[in-house]
This record gives structure tokens, sequence and C-alpha cells, in this order.
């Protein structure tokens, strides 16, 4: 389990909200940060959101990993979409205002560095979202919630079994890959590319199959106990939505509401500074 | 004889979701081009698709991309999440004819899933995600089609080769386990 | 007499896959507020009844049936798994499997959830269900946070908070230690009394199971049911050893004396056993066995020094583990649930790096190589095989180490042959893994780290799940292999007697502390290390006793030789 963030119980306003309130925020911020390339609208997002996880009380050790390669990624898009298109800025903003002066198909412009601030800009709303919602989401409160807005109890509980079994997945990979190991089978890093797909074959072939024996497993083990016997069902972890849950629902969908307001008024969603 | 959404197809997707999770951190990178690897994760939707069919297949796609990304990368890239969905469902229509846990996955079935694959591969990265990219990201063209194409190959290459092998393995042992007898 | 609740007439089953039914016959009467034992050798069949119970088969295993079968009134074909959910309660023999819930609370609730009751009963019950197998302090932990003991609690709890008729246990006890898995019994049997079950319980840790009353065993060897009766009456007559399955240590001991055991002398505990017509055969026989030979040291293979691990990097799971082993020793690491046994393991194999001290084959430091080259000199068998087993097929699962090291293909053949006979598994030889039972499996698991004859071999509970004639065969080969080839062999068991039996000394960990490190025997008379590390003496100490036997761990090592020569004496026979 080296990089991947997880839940943590604590007690702040966030934690508090359903998991279902949250996740209507996850999907909403995200949309919106999808639809707009509006700056002022990006920048005002990355602050709230930044506010929000400090809100949420997160050590900057549960994430850090996770963060260091989100910027990895990052920058790496940065470059490629430089690399592939260093002219895309002047196809969106209109104009074409150098910064070097070399002559070439690669010169500088500040219509692709305002373009590619943005798609950085955009990366960093999404982030505090992504964080909060993982790292303070109970995943059983969840499905709970999920269910009582009227999602199928069925689909709700393969999300919480989902996530119930992904670190006993983890911990079966590490295994396995010892197990292998130690029968003689090479891991190390350094090798050619049909070897490691070779040895990636021999872990993926247990795991699959070991899932599979699980699968049938947790399915005699869920029926005996009268899993999907009933139309409905109930939830130790449910909880009922409350006042905040529903001022952060509505305060989510005006915000997409807005940007698209916004983009209808600036004729576009992009916010052009350059004329 | 069983109903076509049971139990085993809810715990399908939800262990099946956090295999292609944990297979996350299993890719193998290609070229230094964000969102192409060899993704042996796509093996095993391809795999999973063909075993329980269009619905499993969608949402663990969904579901998985949209998990795994978030919990190793801290991002999720929406328009390379539902393009996933359309490889587990294509796949996963023709999971009937497959018969993977009769026996059946042989020969002409292997051609079927493989060509199945690939259009359901171009379909989901050729045309679906770089159109996405566009349309949501606003990213540049020339870009997105260069990363779709090895998106394309990557996979392709993965589920014809890891895919088959093991939808086949599983095949032989899951259709051989008739009149088993003790020998001497 | 009450009508039965559980009633098998003329019952046959056939896997879809078998070609020869599973359980043939099957003619057996359960009535209401019995507690019953299923016993049997591994394969034989015990969970296949199980399942025929709560309604798996035909729901899910599909397969033939012939004759009829009622449970509470019901037909499990008819009434299918959710039908039956309501009469029987089941707790797996696959504990992985068993916890669903996110959480400990979760997962007690999970059942009263199906039946969408109101939340506020739901916290009532769960807490109760709790207390009953008292786990109420860990309701937020996860299963991840659990040992092995825990979580067959939580399981336990699982199927208690539905009021059921019937409740059906699947192995409760492999994995426990020896505390715990008697704590287990009595809690099964405080529910028997408060709740008024039945009680199914398929084991085989016989003498665990006896700790409290049972009011029948039933053996079933190779499908059939071969005895139904009372504990007394069995453990009087030769159904266990037929069917090679472990009979209580006492009652072997007596019945080495030379003595044929009486029903009326309540043989089912030894505390309350009548012993006096025995007494004196037992000090004679006793006085007449030679004592056991003590073996010469020889050079160190494995020095392990201030050994000191975290998996989270708080919270130490060893703490300065320091000790030596000889070649060609055979030690047993014992010690409760959750001490750090595995993990101990998983550092000398490489799998995990220690924060503080370091591990020498041979005098020289391994901290510099990987797993797979330490692979070439340490066997890992690990505890459970769902993690072992990665080929599809028996024969290339097992020969799969051979394959990979290069040796030719004719060779692998013969190899692998001649391990899966040792083992047991040769009828099985061209099946595909997933159609063995559980205790198989192990035995596969075992097999493929055997046939690769490696320099020191490191074993996990080799024995949980396994029969007695099993498990003799495989330690008497393991044996073989240390006397010939000089191997060296580490043993994690909860088996005491195995520890008595095979290993030459004992490390004791408790809390990733290493407690002790002496003789086996001086181990359990211990009190202080026993009680603290969960151990528990067997029963031969509580018969010596009461055979005014002072010096017990002698009593118990003479025990161990004379079966040994026993045994080569049926050799030789053969
Ligand atoms: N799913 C299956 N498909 C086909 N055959 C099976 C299946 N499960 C069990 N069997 C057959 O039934 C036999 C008995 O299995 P079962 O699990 O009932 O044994 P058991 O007595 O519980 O053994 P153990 O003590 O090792 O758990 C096996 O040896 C195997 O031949
Ligand atoms: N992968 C893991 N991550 C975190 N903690 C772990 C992990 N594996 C084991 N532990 C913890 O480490 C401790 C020691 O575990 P270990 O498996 O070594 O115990 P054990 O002595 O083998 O117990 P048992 O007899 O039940 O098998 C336990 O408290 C357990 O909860
Ligand atoms: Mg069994
Ligand atoms: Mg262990």
């Amino acid at each position: 389990m080296t990089r991947m963030i997880s839940y943590e119980a604590k007690d702040t306003f966030i934690h508090r909200l359903s998991g279902f309130s949250k996740l209507v925020f996850f999907i909403l911020w995200c949309t919106a940060s999808a639809i707009t390339y509006d700056t002022r609208i990006l920048l005002a997002m990355v602050i709230a959101g930044g506010v929000i996880f400090a809100l949420s009380k997160t050590r900057w050790n549960q994430v850090k990993t996770v963060f260091k390669a989100v910027m990895f990624f990052m920058i790496l898009n940065l470059l490629c979409i430089y690399l592939f298109a260093p002219d895309q800025g002047t196809k969106i903003y209109g104009t074409r205002t150098l910064l070097t002066h070399t002559g070439n198909h690669y010169d500088l412009t500040a219509e692709q560095l305002f373009y590619e601030f943005n798609v950085c800009i955009k990366y960093f709303t999404v982030i505090p979202s992504i964080f909060i919602f993982l790292v303070t989401t109970n995943p059983s409160e969840l499905a709970a919630s999920m269910n009582g807005v009227g999602i199928p109890y069925t689909v709700a509980y393969s999300v919480s079994i989902a996530l119930r079994y992904i670190p006993d997945v983890q911990g079966d990979y590490q295994r396995i890959k010892n197990a292998q190991q130690a029968r003689g089978i090479e891991m190390s890093k350094k090798a050619s590319l049909p070897d490691r797909i070779k040895r990636t074959a021999s872990i993926i072939f247990p795991l699959l199959f070991s899932t599979m024996d699980r699968i049938d497993v947790v399915s005699n083990a869920m029926e005996l106990r009268g899993f999907g016997k009933k139309k409905k069902r109930s939830w130790y972890m449910k909880r009922p939505l409350k006042a905040g849950d529903y001022i952060v629902i509505i305060i989510s969908a005006a915000l997409v509401l807005f940007t698209i307001l916004m983009n209808i008024r600036n004729g576009g969603r992009f916010y052009n500074p350059f004329n | 004889m069983k109903k076509k959404f049971g139990i085993r197809e809810v715990v399908a997707i939800g262990i099946g979701t956090a295999l292609f999770v944990v297979l996350t951190q299993a890719q193998i990178p290609l070229v230094i081009v964000p969102n192409t690897y060899l993704a042996p994760r796509m093996a095993v939707l391809a795999f999973l698709s063909a075993v329980f069919g269009p619905i499993v297949g969608a949402v663990i796609g969904v579901l998985g991309h949209a998990l795994g990304d978030a919990l190793f990368y801290g991002s999720v890239w929406w328009s390379w999440v539902f393009p996933e969905a359309i490889v587990g469902i294509g796949i996963g229509l023709f999971a009937k004819k497959f018969a993977v846990r009769e026996g059946g996955f042989d020969g002409k079935n292997v051609a079927l899933f493989n060509l199945i694959q690939i259009l359901a591969n171009a379909i989901a990265w050729i045309v679906l995600a770089p159109v996405l990219d566009i349309v949501v990201y606003a990213e540049p063209a020339t870009k997105v089609f260069g990363q779709g194409a090895f998106a394309f190959l990557g996979n392709i290459v993965i589920i014809g080769i890891l895919g088959s092998i093991l939808l086949a393995a599983y095949s032989k042992i899951a259709g051989k386990s008739s009149g088993l007898k003790k020998e001497d | 007499m009450a009508e039965p609740i559980i009633e098998f007439k003329n019952f046959s089953f056939k896997y879809r896959a078998q070609e020869e039914p599973t359980v043939t016959d099957i003619n057996l009467k359960i009535y209401p507020g019995e507690k019953i034992l299923i016993a049997g050798p591994s394969g034989s069949g015990k969970s296949t009844l199980a399942h025929c119970i709560n309604g798996l088969i035909p729901g899910s295993f599909t397969g033939d049936i012939t004759g009829t079968l009622t449970v509470a009134g019901l037909n499990p074909a008819e009434a299918g798994v959710f039908g039956m959910a309501k009469k029987v309660g089941t707790v797996l023999q696959d504990t992985d499997g068993q916890f669903i819930g996110l959480t400990v609370a979760e997962d007690l609730a999970f059942a009263l959830e199906n039946e969408a009751l109101p939340q506020k009963e739901i916290f009532e019950k769960v807490d109760r269900a709790a207390e009953l197998v008292h786990v109420e302090n860990l309701l937020k932990s996860s299963p991840m946070e659990l040992s092995g003991g825990q979580k067959q609690r939580v399981s336990l709890g699982g199927v208690m908070v539905d009021n059921v008729d019937i409740l059906l246990f699947d192995e409760p006890l492999a994995n426990l230690d020896p505390a715990t898995g008697k704590r287990t019994i009595e809690l099964i049997d405080e529910i028997l009394h408060q709740n008024n079950v039945t009680v199914v319980i398929i084991e085989h840790r016989l003498e665990d199971v006896l700790w409290r009353d049972v009011d029948r065993i039933v053996v079933v060897g190779d499908g059939k049911i071969v005895a139904d009766e009372a504990p007394d009456q069995l453990l009087c007559s030769n159904v266990l050893e037929e069917q090679g399955i472990r009979e209580p240590l006492y009652i072997s001991a007596i019945r080495h004396a030379g003595c044929t055991i009486s029903p009326e002398d309540r043989p089912q505990h030894i505390a309350s056993m009548n012993i006096e017509p025995y007494k004196s055969a037992v000090q004679r026989w006793f006085s007449a066995v030679p004592p056991k030979q003590k073996k010469p040291r020889t050079d160190t293979v494995l020095t392990v020094n201030d050994l000191s691990f975290s998996y989270d990097g708080s919270r130490d799971v060893l703490t300065d583990v320091s000790f030596s082993i000889e070649k060609g020793e055979m030690v047993s690491i014992v010690g409760k649930n959750g001490a750090g046994k595995s993990t101990l393991a998983s550092l000398i194999c490489g799998f995990y790096t220690p924060t503080r001290g370091t591990i020498l084959l041979n005098g020289k430091d391994i901290s510099p190589f990987s797993v797979r080259e330490r692979g070439e000199s340490i066997g890992f068998v690990m505890q459970s095989p769902n993690q072992m087993i990665s080929k599809p097929m028996l024969m290339e699962e097992v020969g799969l180490g051979l394959t990979v090291r290069g040796v030719p293909e004719e060779e692998v053949r013969t190899r692998v042959k001649k391990t899966l006979k040792i083992c047991g598994l040769y009828p099985y030889r061209n099946w595909p893994v997933g159609a063995l039972s559980f205790g198989q499996k192990k035995r596969v698991s075992i097999a493929s780290i055997l046939v690769m004859e490696p320099e020191i071999l490191i074993l996990d509970e080799p024995t949980a799940g396994q029969d007695f004639r099993h498990y003799t065969e495989i330690m008497e080969f393991l044996k073989e292999l240390n006397r010939t080839l000089g191997l060296t062999i580490l043993m994690i068991t909860h088996d005491m007697h195995l520890m008595l039996e095979y290993t030459d000394r004992a490390l004791v960990l408790c809390d990733g502390v290493l407690m002790a490190d002496t003789a086996p025997a001086a181990v359990l008379t211990d009190e202080n290390v026993a009680e603290k590390a969960f151990l528990k003496k067997t029963s031969l100490y509580d018969l010596a006793k009461k055979c005014d036997i002072d010096d017990t761990e002698e009593f118990t090592d003479r025990f161990i030789e004379y079966e040994r020569t026993l045994r080569q004496k049926e050799k030789g026979i053969e």
C-alpha cells in the first residue's frame, strides 16, 4: 500500500457530511472545472478548494506521494501539449504574442503560456476535491447514502465491495509476487519488454484465477446470509441527509449553473485577456 | 437458469473493480507520454467482460478507471474514463457466444474476440477519447489523437496477447472439469 | 423423541464435474438441540455435506442428488439458499470469504441489513452479538487489522445475530492458537445453551472439540458414514484409527499401554475420565519404553540478529528478535494469533525489509539478496494455499519451481510424481486445482515447495486442516529428508503435539518478542510462558498426572518415541 490514499476517521464538519453529498459535490465540482476555461472561475475554485482542503484537516503525509505523482504527470502533459501543439494558444485566443524570436515553429507565445497555465490550474481545482472525497468519505456510509437517494442497493453495494476488497487484492498481489519470486521467477526492475510482460503475466494469472474463486466464495457467503433476498435493505451506517448536506448540494449545483451562464455570457469557454 | 443480474454479478463488479484498481500499479510505460501504457489491467477488464457480460464490463471499466486514477495518480481524466465502458460493453455483448465457463473459448472464438476487441478499442481510443478530450478539455487535436493511437495500439496488443491467453486458459480448466476421476 | 431437525435418507450427491458421487448412501438423523461433531479424512466429503444442509448444494454447486434431505421441515433443493438462510447459519471453512463488511460492526450487521430491519434494532442486536463473542472493542476495525482468531470470532457473531435453528461450523479451529481454540469451543457451547440451537461442527482437531461435551460423533470416510456414535462409545472403537484421524492423545497412550478402553469410564474428557482401571498398565508401559535420544550439535545455518519490523512505521510487529538455527535442526515457532510468526518467516524470505537487524545464512549477511536468490536455499510454504497456487493444473503447479530453474522435463515429471505420492495427491494428478478440497489445496502448496528440496524449509501451519494420516506422511517425509539430506526445518504451528513430536527446539513469540527459545516440552511446563503465549499442555500431561507419574515431560517423550518405533515397524512390514 505504498501510494494509495485511504479514508481516515476524523471529526470535522466535512467528515460529518453524508457521503452522498460529498459525491455530488465531487462530480459537480469536476464538471464545473471541466466545462470552463475561464481563468477567473478556475482561480476562485483553486482558492476555495485549498480552503476546504485545509478545513478537512487532512495530513499532508496522507496525500504527499500521490500529490507528487500528479505533479509528475501534469508536467509531462504540459510538455506534451507544447511538443505536439505549440500554437494551441494562438488557435484559441486568436492572437500571437511572441516571447522568443528564433523564427522557429517552437517559439514560445504568451497565448500558449496562458493556455497551458489554464490547463495547469485545472489540475489544481480537481486535486483537492479528489483528496477530500477520498480521505473524508467513509466507504460504507457512501454505499448507504447512495442507496438512500434511489440508487439500487445492489449497485451501491458493489461499490462498497470494491472498496472493501482493494486492500485485500493489493495484499494478494504482493504475496503472489513474493511467492513467485521465491520459486525462482525473476522480478527485478531491469528486464526487456517481453520479459516484463511475461513476468507480469505470471502474477496476473494466479491473481485473476484466485479472484474468480473469491467471487464464488464471497457470493456464496453473501447469499448464505440473505443478501438480495428482499427488495429493500437497511444499513448499519446510514445517516439521514441533514441541512448541511442540502446546502452543499445546492451550492455545487449553483456552481455548475454559474459556469454555464458565464460560458454563455463570455461567448465561449475561454476567458481572453489578449483583446 | 439463474437470474441475469444476480449476487454473483454484484460481487464480480466489486471484486473485479478492486482487481482493476490494484493492477493500475502494474502498468508498463511504452513511451513517456501520459495515458500510454501497456496496461495489464485492460486484459483483466476484457477477461471479466467476456465472462460476466456487458453490464459488469462497463461498470468495472468506468468505476475501476476513475478509482484507480484517483487513488494512484490523484486526478481523474474523465474523457478517458468513459471510453473504458465501450471496451467492456463491446466485449461483454458477446459473452454468451464465447461461453468461457463452458469451455467454448477456442479457435473461432479467439478470432471473434480479437476482432471485437480491436473494434471496440478503435471506437474507444481513436474516436471517443480524443474527441472527448477536445470537447471537454480543449486539448490540442494532434496531441490527443497521438495519445489515442498509442493507447489503442497498447491495448489491442495487451488484450490480444494476455487477454486471449487468460481466457483460453480459464476456459480450458472450467470446461475440463467434467468426468473427473481418481486415478491410481 | 422429537422429530429430527436434519434428516438424510439414502442421500447421494455427485458434483457436475465429477464422474463418481462424492457422498453416497448417507443416512443421518440429527435432533433439535443436539451437538454433533463430523470428523473424517481430508477430502472425504465433510464440507460437501455441510453445503447440502445450507442449500449451497445444489443452489451454487450444481450436480445430481438422489435420495432425500429434510432440514427444519424444508427441502434445501427447493427452499434454495435464501430459504435455508432463515434456518441455518453457516461459518464457512474459508474465513477470508466469510468476512463481507468493511468493519466488524457492519459484518455483524450484514444479515440484519438484508432483512431490512430498522436501524435501531440492528444497533441493539449487533451490540449484543459483539458482547457474546467478545469483540465489543473492535467494532470499528477493518478485517485487515484483525488476527486470524479475531476474524473467526466475528464470523461466529455474524451468524448468531439471526435467530437460526441450526449452526454449522466448517473447521472453526483451523489457524487458531490453542488457547483461543479452547475458548471458541466454550463460546459455541455457551451459545448452544443460551439459544437452544442445534450445532454441527466439522473439525480435524477432535480432542479440542471434545473440550466440551458433544452428543455424537459422525465419522465420514470416503463419502460414506462409517460411524455415528456417542463419543464415549466411539473413542473405544478402532474407527478413528482406521480412518486415519488422530484420536485424543491420552486415548492413544492408554491403548499403547495395552488396555482396552470401556465406555463406562467416560473417556470423552481426560479430566472426568475414570483412570483407575488403566493406571497401573500405563505406569508399567512408561517404565518399559526406552527414553528419547538426544541429537549431536552441528554448524549454524541461519542466524537472526536483533530483528525488528513494523508494517506501518509506528507499531513494531517484531522487536529485537535474535536466535540461530543449526544445520539439520527441526525447530518450531509457536505463539498466539497475531504474535508475528508469519511476519518473521516473510522477513527471512526477503518479502519485507526489516527496520533493524540482520539475517545471516551460512554466516553471510543476506540483506543484499533478492527474494529469488534467497528462494534458492530457503523454501517457504505460506499459511494460505490461495497465495501460492498459480497454475490451473495440479502437475504444472507442483512442477513450476523446477521448470523455471531449467530442470529437464523428464526429471520434473518424475520428481513431481514422487512428491505427489508423498502428499497423497497422486490420484488427483490430472485435476484442476480448483476441484480439490481446502486441505488438499494446502498439500498442493506443500508439495510445490518440497519438490524443490531446498536447504532450509519454512512451513507456515503445515498441518492446519489436515487429517492425521496425511500429516504423518508429510512429516515423516520431512524427517526423512532431514535425516538423509540434512535439511533444516522451521515450522510455524499451533499444534502442541506436532511441536513436541517433530521438533527439537521451540521459539516462542509473544507480541513480537522472542519469549523463549528452549526444548518444546520446557515451553509447555513453564506456566508463565505458556500462559502469555496462549499455549496449552497436551492431554498426555493430564494423563501422566492422573497416573501419578511425576515426570510428565519424560512421559510425553516416551510416548512419541513409542509411536515412532510403531510406525517404523509398520513400514517394515509393508
Ligand atoms: N467444486 C467442486 N467441484 C468438483 N468436485 C469437488 C468440488 N468441491 C469438492 N469436490 C470433490 O469433493 C471431494 C470432497 O471435498 P470436501 O470439500 O467435501 O472435503 P472435506 O472432507 O471437507 O475435506 P477437507 O478436510 O480437506 O476440507 C473433493 O476431494 C473433490 O473430489
Ligand atoms: N500486511 C499487513 N499489514 C499490516 N499489518 C499486518 C499485515 N500482516 C500482518 N499484520 C499485523 O501484524 C501482526 C502479526 O501478524 P502475523 O501474520 O505475523 O501473525 P501470526 O503470528 O502469523 O498469527 P497467526 O497465528 O494468526 O497466523 C498482526 O497484529 C497483524 O495484524
Ligand atoms: Mg472441508
Ligand atoms: Mg500466521
